[in-house]
């Protein structure tokens, strides 16, 4: 594809101290939006400040290991060339067209986790939107960027105010009261009904299991499982057991979602945010098979894009990898079928000594 | 006696696909073979080349993946992409010297060769290993190696001036050190292109 400025692979300066740079300015603009948000703290709950101080903490390590993440020869390429061709004036309104479609199928409903396995998408859906449902919904309450109150002229009308403004009122007895009281429950059962799918499957799958790490695998459906579980033991001790234990039902629930704040950049969690490049990477197949298509310098036929050829010889180049021929030519300009014939025919040929051609001979 | 390795002996292929029969069979990606097998040089010879995943110390594809997806495992083994990282580009596709993975449209992911590890992991031998009966692939120590065989067994391959070493090692002669890959190019004999549109071997290359 024509008109694409060639990107800087090997940027200036110590990757470290970059990334801890980014890793600060997104927990400072977060505190930033916390105060804003708030209205100076007006709006912001005392009582979920633990819950504010590990989500700045995650911010922090979030922004360090995203910015790590883009410093990587071929994440650095794929991320800038991916904004290049999305933002290409001509192809902007079908590339919003195509980026809506696309989060439809491969977020909302992800359908390419279920043409791997109907189990694995019933857990992974349920996970995901457990989650981010109630991601949506406690962040901004733990920064004080929305609140709820009675209406101060009637106890059975509820306001919702986001940033200040008031933005909605229910009464009590309506059905908007029982599902915004009880979104978080909802969200633990979706996410209990994940936990247990996801359980099952890798209990069962030899596959799984053979390739399973505890921290990377199950360890993050342990803590989900666990949020879940003591955010339900908060609504059973509220309207089963008169409020029993609630305080310290309370003090778990916080450990154990500050544990996972602390772990979601570190961790298996951290590819939700990796994910949306996906996104991306079709954006780039396409305006790649609108341009020329590289063919092999063996065997003449096409087999990728030249786009990408050319992009990956840059990315080689920036990692040292070493491909060109003693005669001119590009190892990387070699289709893969191309490669593994090559590889039978190299080895055949150093069998294909004269003393060995001699001993055949003499065999007669 | 060492543990076992695997070793490929290309030479030894007859081609008779029970490797990628057996590949399928294996538990970390039931129902899909994973193993290449090439025909050559279809109307002129018979040769055939089977090709597993060689299990670099520093993996190329690893490198060049944008996601981070590609893992080894303390043991050497390079895994699969990991599903949740993967994002369907094909640069490990395109920039693995042996060309081995394989991109699956229909999934938007990498899958490779992961060197059976449900099995090799537990001290089994690999499905293809297992199953294939010239000794084209073979999981063994290597005292039967040497026991067995004409040749040596080696790890290290230059591509241009790229040196890799790999998990999985290649027979070669006795004096050879590393295998050099340089672009071999076989032209058809004219005899033995045919125009019969019905002629078996033309029609197997239009179906591959």
């Amino acid at each position: 594809m024509d008109g694409l400025k060639p990107i800087n692979l090997s940027p200036r300066g110590s990757d470290t101290a970059h990334s801890l740079a980014w890793g600060l300015i997104a927990a400072a603009a977060l505190i930033v939006g916390i105060v804003v948000g708030s209205r100076g703290l007006k709006d912001f709950d005392p009582a979920l400040i633990s819950y504010a101080g590990a989500t700045v903490f995650s911010a922090f390590g979030l922004g360090y290991r995203y910015a790590m993440w883009l410093r990587r020869p071929p994440t650095r390429l794929y991320w800038f060339r991916g904004w290049q061709i999305f933002l290409i004036p001509k192809r902007l309104p079908g590339n919003i067209a195509r980026l809506v479609r696309i989060f439809w199928n491969n977020v909302v409903l992800q359908r390419f986790i279920e043409r791997r396995s109907k189990t694995r998408w019933t857990a992974h859906w349920f996970l995901a939107w457990g989650c981010l449902i109630a991601a949506a919904v406690t962040f901004p309450l733990s920064f004080g960027w929305i609140r709820f109150e009675t209406a101060a002229d009637n106890q059975q009308i509820y306001r919702a105010f986001v940033f200040g403004i008031h933005v909605a009122s229910f009464p009590l007895d309506s059905i908007m009261a029982p599902l915004a009281f009880n979104i978080l429950d909802i969200c633990a059962v979706m996410v209990l009904i994940g936990v247990f799918v996801a359980m099952w499957r890798r209990g069962r799958d030899r596959g799984a299991m053979s390739v399973q790490q505890f921290s990377n695998d199950l360890l993050p459906l342990v803590l989900l499982f666990a949020i879940s579980v003591t955010g339900l033991f908060l609504t059973a001790s509220t309207h089963l057991m008169r409020g029993l234990y609630y305080v310290f039902l309370s003090q778990l629930h916080a450990v154990t979602v500050i544990f996972t704040l602390l772990y979601l950049p570190f961790g298996k969690f951290f590819h939700i945010f990796q994910r949306p490049a996906q996104l991306g990477i079709d954006f780039y197949k396409r305006a790649g098979e609108e341009g020329g298509q590289a063919q092999c310098i063996r065997c003449g036929q096409p087999f990728a894009t030249q786009l990408q050829i050319g992009d990956l010889k840059a990315v080689q180049s920036a990692l040292c990898i070493q491909y060109a021929m003693r005669d001119g030519t590009h190892y990387q300009d070699v289709c893969p079928a191309c490669r593994r014939k090559n590889l039978a025919l190299t080895q055949d040929a150093l069998w294909r000594t004269p003393e060995a051609e001699l001993q055949r001979f003499d065999r007669f | 006696m060492s543990e076992r390795a695997f070793y490929i002996d290309y030479s030894r292929c007859i081609g008779c696909q029970s490797c990628v029969q057996a590949c399928a069979e294996c538990d970390t990606h039931r129902g899909v073979s994973l193993i290449h097998l090439e025909t050559i040089q279809r109307r002129e010879s018979v040769q055939t080349a089977p090709q597993v995943c060689m299990h670099c110390e520093d993996p190329i594809c690893a490198r060049v993946c944008p996601a981070d997806a590609i893992k080894k495992t303390p043991d050497g083994v390079v895994q699969s992409s990991l599903k949740p990282r993967c994002i369907g580009c094909s640069n490990c596709v395109l920039a693995c010297p042996f060309g081995v993975p394989r991109y699956q449209v229909e999934i938007d992911q990498m899958m490779k060769c992961d060197y059976c590890y449900d099995r090799t992991s537990v001290d089994k031998k690999p499905m293809c290993a297992t199953v294939c009966p010239s000794g084209a692939l073979t999981f063994a120590t290597a005292e039967e190696i040497q026991r067995s065989r004409r040749g040596i067994a080696i790890n290290s391959w230059k591509f241009g001036n790229e040196v890799v070493k790999t998990k999985v090692f290649v027979i070669v002669p006795r004096e050879v050190e590393r295998v050099n890959v340089e672009l071999v190019q076989i032209s058809p004999t004219p005899s033995a292109l045919s125009d019969d549109p019905y002629d078996v071997a033309l029609m197997l290359e239009s179906v591959e």
